[in-house]
């Protein structure tokens, strides 16, 4: 078994990062020219990073499977940035920012790495702003603040709806100028199949080009994922088409352990499903639920004249409605952090209570603060969100309440990395989304710009060359190494299987059926029954997917069928992996609620005494079970004690 | 909802390509356009046809993504809209529908509806930043910025660089493009100090890769579906302008001394 280490300095929490920078060894100007750097992904965390480095003097190639490193996934966060600036004079600080992440993260994230992140993100500000990214600003000039799910200060940074867009194009912008000054290589529309272990390193990467369909070898010292989150494993979600899971995978089966991969989040406020070919979810920042108030009739008779359109939301007087949060969480009401909003919209539509023609809706309503307000001040906080959501549904959000629906929409669990961000294997690191180490079981909004910028800028620049500092006398490694063949001979051979099954169902059809397996067994609530029965139809989906599974098109040419079939068959195996996690983690917490472990009034009920450890998996190859290696937590600063938003 | 669709089939860049009719049914209104798309490849697939290729991703308006005529119009019918949040409710029931790639030389067709845009990746590397590197950087709130100019510099930057505005042009001018970008960051004092040098490179490149110039037919701001405004074209000449006047000016100062 393998001992997992995190390798804080083992100094006071706030003294940790300066520390370790203060003794964090480096690499001279010269050397780091003759150092090539992989770096899989080009959203905030792999952008920032490969820009980064780029700056640094590194060889870099970095990779997307976009057309362009601009349109990566963090583009569609809506809500914000979380930074400790305390520019609004309410408290704010570091630690409270720290504090708050790891209990929002309901103890299940890693103290010290949570402590640097809450360190670095005014930093991240600054630097964004020098890259004219045009956050949100007051009349006097200085930037604005809004407050956001989970915190009792307003220490989130945005740029109107698009926070995202702007910081990516902050990333792609930096990235850009290492392009043009050649420090960094762009690789566009590629897929990365397989990392390449030379001696027990990582020391490449196997990549298909969509275009051509050709098998392309990359060697490198090191190798970075940024490869994002698995939320498309639910078929559903609010990631993007593309969005995948085969970097980290294929690294999981290099060695790399996969960390709590049962913690997903579910996001409460999404557009409510409308029929059986939607393809995917769209958020709505969660930062409504500022203005917005949630509500359900309180009495079943409205909600069956609702949903046969007899009466409109507004014909319901405010004594026949129902605002739960308000009702359970007086303290943070509205604000409660996602996992409990989303519980709750559950609990009420599953009590019979949910709005809209399927039953599973509840509004959002912004009719109170238009009226405090008016309705010039909301046009300038959401007026985007109102547009789109008026494009999806063809209401308008300005008369009528929106409705609203929980969706996945974040994956808190990941490729395990230690206090340097890399994974167990050597050379091989994880940023961002893609990694553990930040969230614990549920993250707070505004707080994956956060991370996914802390590492990429901030973070891995340093811990790396802790590493190359050893690699400086490792000449440029060879793709023609019998590893390399190999890896190239097993990703031909597994597309050709692809390529040659000769079913009758298209991949989407597999995908969709994994979805609903994912989503009603290990979704918002899980238990021991359903946990077990999802394992045997995984099982025998898998089966299903390799005898019928019919892929048109050519192996050398553009073929979005074969992208997706590798991708959903590796979702298929990471499911199974989800499910034996969620089963092994007999408590409820955060993003994982398990049915069995609650307190009488329907809370989550963590057990710290057996659980406080991170879970991570080893692969042990084809028909073998995945082995379980906890990382206990230790908690020096935060008291772990029920979360409660009351 | 039923509809005949009369799509551009193209195998590869070397392909001459053309139109191919299909007929599909049992769409929902709230379907979105890829959704049906995502409907006829089911079909497609199922009778052993290749799929219509098009690209796509974050579904949601904002990555930039997708592309497509439809029914000629850069994103279809309807204005500050992408394709993919364009809904068939849009449509007549019965309608034929058009779908064809970007046409314009500089995005050159790869396969069926997918065109190459990288050529923006390049006008964008050719100055489309601030040179400020990650450390040493002031306190954000060291430079108050007026919010007007913020916010206008905010109106810029929401350009998904997407490339409608080049399909909507006449001349597959890339003029909205180039001066969103220009705009964003000439309109804060963190762009201000690269800004001359930044319009003057990103506009050869622009002019290098094949874009057209503006002929003022605003059909770019018309068919934008992040209603970028042609108010920045216009900021474009006067900074472009301005840039050459004072290059001319060092130039001469250099000489005389």
């Amino acid at each position: 078994m393998i001992n997992l280490k995190a390798g804080a300095p083992t100094v006071p929490l706030a003294e940790q990062w300066s520390s370790y920078k203060a003794g964090c060894k480096l690499v001279n100007p010269n050397n780091k020219r003759k150092l090539d750097i992989i770096v899989v992904g080009t959203g905030l965390a792999g952008a920032s990073a490969a820009a980064t480095l780029g700056q640094l003097g590194y060889n870099v190639k970095a990779f997307c499977y976009q057309d362009t490193p601009r349109r990566a996934h963090s583009i569609a966060a809506q809500g914000g940035i979380n930074a400790a600036k305390n520019y609004q004079n309410d408290g704010d600080n570091v630690f409270r920012l720290f504090y708050d992440t790891v209990k929002g993260g309901d103890y299940r994230a890693r103290e010290s790495n949570v402590y640097r992140l809450a360190s670095i993100s005014p930093e991240i500000i600054d630097l964004c702003v020098a890259q004219g990214v045009p956050f949100a600003r007051e009349y006097g000039g200085l930037l604005a603040n809004r407050s956001f799910g989970g915190t009792q200060v307003s220490r989130t940074f945005y740029a109107r709806g698009q926070t995202g867009q702007q910081l990516l194009i902050g990333a792609y912008s930096a990235l850009s100028r290492q392009i043009a000054e050649g420090a960094v290589k762009l690789y566009n529309r590629r897929d990365i199949l397989d990392v390449v272990l030379v001696d027990g390193k990582a020391r490449g990467v196997i990549a298909r080009n969509l275009v051509t369909g050709e098998i392309e070898r990359h060697a490198a010292h090191a190798v970075v994922l940024a490869t994002g989150g698995y939320g498309n494993v639910f078929y559903l979600s609010t990631n993007a088409m593309g969005s995948n899971v085969t970097p980290a995978w294929s690294a999981y089966k290099k060695g790399a352990l996969f960390a709590n991969p049962c913690f997903t989040q579910i996001h409460p406020t999404c557009i409510p499903v409308h029929g059986e070919f939607q393809s995917k979810l769209t958020l709505m920042s969660e930062s409504l639920r500022n203005d917005g108030r949630i509500w359900v009739p309180l009495d079943k008779e409205d909600v069956e004249k609702l949903r046969q359109k007899k009466i409109q939301p507004e014909d319901i007087p405010e004594s026949k409605r129902d605002y739960y949060l308000e009702r359970r969480y007086p303290a943070f009401g509205n604000l409660v952090p996602r996992d409990v909003a989303s519980r709750a919209a559950k609990e009420r539509c599953d009590a019979g209570y949910g709005v809209s023609s399927t039953g599973l809706a509840v509004y959002l309503d912004f009719s109170d603060a238009i009226n405090r307000l008016g309705r010039e001040a909301i046009a300038a906080r959401y007026g985007n969100l109102f547009q789109m959501y008026e494009q999806i549904v063809a209401d308008n959000p300005y008369k009528t309440p929106m409705m609203i629906y929980p969706a996945v929409h974040y994956t808190m669990g990941g490729l395990w990395v230690d206090y340097e961000l890399m994974t167990t294997v050597p050379g091989l690191y994880a940023i961002g989304e893609c990694n553990f180490s930040d969230h614990g079981a549920n993250r707070l909004g505004a707080s994956a710009l956060m991370q996914g910028l802390a590492d990429g800028y901030f973070v891995l620049p340093y811990t790396i060359s802790g590493y190359l500092s050893g690699e400086i006398h490792t000449p440029p490694i060879s793709t023609s190494l019998p590893e390399f063949e190999a890896a190239v001979k097993s990703v031909s051979e597994r597309l050709a299987g692809l390529k040659n099954s000769s079913g009758k169902e298209s991949v989407d059809h597999f995908h969709r059926k994994l979805g609903k397996i994912m989503w009603e067994y290990c979704g918002m609530s899980r238990n021991e029954a359903g946990l077990q029965k999802a394992l045997s139809l995984i099982e025998e989906l898998k089966a299903e997917f390799a005898a019928d599974v019919r892929i048109p098109g050519g192996l050398k040419e553009y073929n979005p069928e074969l992208e997706k079939a590798w991708r959903v068959q590796d979702f298929i195996e990471l499911g199974e992996l989800m499910v034996r996690d969620a089963l092994q983690r007999k408590e409820s917490c955060g993003g994982h609620f398990r049915e069995e472990y609650q307190t009488p009034d329907g809370e989550a009920l963590r057990n710290d005494d057996e659980f406080a450890f991170v879970g991570a998996w080893e692969y042990k190859g084809v028909g073998s079970a995945p082995a379980l290696t906890k990382e206990e937590l230790q908690f020096e600063a935060v008291i772990p004690s029920q979360r409660s938003y009351k | 909802m039923i509809f005949t669709l009369k799509i551009w089939r193209q195998k590869d860049a070397a392909d001459k390509g053309g139109l191919v009719t299909y007929n599909v049914d049992d769409i929902s209104p709230d379907s979105s356009f890829f959704e049906m798309l995502d409907q006829l490849n089911q079909h497609l697939i199922a009778q052993g046809v290749d799929p219509v290729s098009f690209d796509h991703d974050c579904r949601e308006g904002i990555c930039g993504t997708c592309s497509l005529y439809i029914n000629g119009r850069p994103h279809g019918p309807l204005k500050g809209t992408t394709t993919c949040q364009l809904h068939m409710r849009s449509f007549r029931n019965g309608e034929t529908i058009f779908v064809e790639p970007w046409r314009c030389g500089a995005f050159p067709v790869i396969k069926d509806l997918i065109v190459d845009r990288s050529a923006f990746d390049r006008i964008i590397q050719a100055g489309g930043y601030v040179s400020v590197n990650s450390g040493g950087i002031p306190d954000a709130n060291t430079i108050p910025v007026p919010k007007s100019d913020s916010d206008a510099s905010f109106d810029a930057a929401a350009c998904i660089g997407c490339g409608a505005c080049v399909a909507s042009c006449p001349n597959a001018s890339a003029m909205l493009f180039v001066s969103a970008k220009v705009s964003h960051l000439a309109l804060l004092p963190q762009g201000r100090i690269e800004a001359a040098r930044r319009v003057q490179n990103m506009v050869a490149t622009m002019d290098s890769l094949g874009f057209g110039n503006c002929s003022n037919a605003y059909a770019c701001e018309a068919e934008c579906p992040k209603e970028i405004s042609v108010t920045n074209i216009a900021r474009m000449n006067r900074e472009f302008l301005a840039a050459k006047l004072f290059a001319e000016k060092e130039k001469q100062i250099s000489v005389s001394l």
